[in-house]
């Protein structure tokens, strides 16, 4: 059995937070910076973007100033033995956001709970001796776009084509794009939704292993692209620059689908103690 | 080079903005959002004082990070402006000249705007640590308990934003 102590992973997940919040991923700045548009209102918005996390990286700003509920994902290692582990994610967050912008708030009151604490945290158990612990900073603008559609097995894949292109021709205007879409199919409600969050941690450009999943992926990423939206919803090619799909095996009457929108300020990383 | 859009601005003024072009914005401006609008619909419904006066002011949908390495404020881009519908048409309705913020408006809000020569103006959402650098001054004025969701007067230059509904 590995022992890990609560202070190491506090220190280590504190660190984590602000370089996610301060450097939002590289691939998406890239993207932004080899644009190809003939608009030039999405063209000069590509650049703002590039300059905006240039800038943050270079004199450690907050790259957008929601800077969100914080998520976690983990994967506990079977021969690991961290006691406090919530404990230690929670005395991170408020360590790590006693600077950054207080977002949590009592849903009913709307009272702040001023630490930006609870964390979210789903915890998955796996063989081994590691602890990985990856977070997602995930802002109101973009979650708030977010849509479950209960499909049936006659709508099939035309129904799940139909209900993300839905969901970003609603919602992508107020989201922030460019966007990466994170796709949850198969389960039941909260499955379908837990695996829309956990395809927006994909890289981006990274499809799924399965070819008829991956080939949905390309064929929404097209239509999502068609829309017109554009970098910063001035009107555009570039709408998202990746559609994620994750499945899980269903009920024979049912089809969820989950549709989880990302704004193009993604703030993520792992680590493994 | 973008035009300048200088504030305060009157209706007149306003109205010779193009739409979908960007300006780049310089004056005075105060951050507003969800909570902060929901007071200030109160103080206008009964009669009570306004955190600042309406007439020809201008919103930015903001709610900042605290400031960092001794800057005058925190990042600072815009939040989705649809969630202030429910409030802006009475804003307008008393004086309210311009708004900043991102994403798309419903159709009352953009009715008012058009009735009463307002303007709506679009940010780049997720931009919040250039637009930090383009503020000039930063003045906590009203409700303090909301911490974020504050009203701050902001002084801004050269601040991008594309004239969205006029």
């Amino acid at each position: 059995m590995k022992s890990i102590a609560q202070d190491k992973i506090k220190s280590a997940v504190a660190k984590l937070i602000h370089r996610c919040l301060t450097v939002a991923d590289k691939s998406v700045t890239a993207a932004l910076e080899a644009i190809d548009t003939d608009s030039p209102l999405e063209r000069r918005a590509a650049q703002l973007i590039v300059e905006n996390n240039t800038v943050a990286e270079r004199d450690d700003l907050y790259c957008c100033q929601d800077t969100g509920q914080a998520l976690f994902f983990v994967k506990l290692g079977e021969e690991v033995y961290a006691p406090g582990l919530y404990a230690a994610i929670n005395a991170a967050v408020r360590e790590a956001y006693a600077g950054a912008r207080k977002s949590v708030a009592d849903p009913v009151t709307r009272l702040n709970t001023k630490d930006n604490t609870p964390a979210i945290i789903e915890l998955e158990l796996v063989s081994g001796d590691a602890l990985e612990i990856t977070f997602l900073a995930k802002g109101a603008g973009s979650e708030n776009m977010s849509k479950l559609y209960m499909l049936t097995p006659a709508d099939g894949n035309a129904g799940i084509v139909r209900s993300v292109v839905d969901a970003v021709e609603r919602g992508g205007r107020n989201a922030c794009p460019p966007l990466v879409v994170g796709v949850g199919i198969g389960g039941v409600t909260e499955t379908s939704c837990a695996l829309s969050k956990r395809a927006l941690l994909r890289p981006i450009g990274v499809h799924n292993a399965r070819e008829d999943v991956a080939a949905l992926e390309t064929e929404i990423l097209e239509k999502v692209n068609a829309l017109g939206i554009g970098v910063a919803a001035l009107g555009g090619r570039t709408t998202a620059l990746a559609v994620n799909i994750e499945v899980a095996p269903s009920h024979i009457g049912m089809l969820p689908v989950a549709v989880n929108l990302q704004c193009h300020s993604l703030r993520h990383g792992s680590i493994v103690l | 080079m973008p035009e300048k859009l200088y504030l305060p601005a009157d209706a007149a003024h306003i109205k010779n903005l193009k739409p979908g072009t960007f300006v780049e914005i310089c004056g005075t401006v105060y951050t507003a959002r969800d909570q902060a609008h929901k007071r200030i619909a109160a103080a206008i419904t009964s009669g009570q004082p306004l955190p600042f006066p309406l007439g020809d002011a201008a919103i930015y949908y903001c709610g900042p990070t605290p400031p960092q390495h001794g800057n005058l404020i925190g990042s600072c881009g815009p939040t989705t402006s649809g969630r202030m519908d429910a409030y802006t048409p009475l804003l307008i309705e008393n004086g309210l000249r311009v708004m900043i913020g991102k994403g798309i408006r419903n159709e009352a809000v953009t009715q008012a705007i058009k009735a009463h020569g307002a303007v709506y103006l679009t940010a780049i959402g997720g931009a919040a640590a250039l637009y930090q650098s383009r503020i000039t001054a930063c003045e906590l004025i009203a409700y303090p308990d909301l911490g974020c969701e504050a009203v701050y007067k902001l002084t801004v230059k050269d601040f991008p934003a594309v004239v969205s509904i006029i």
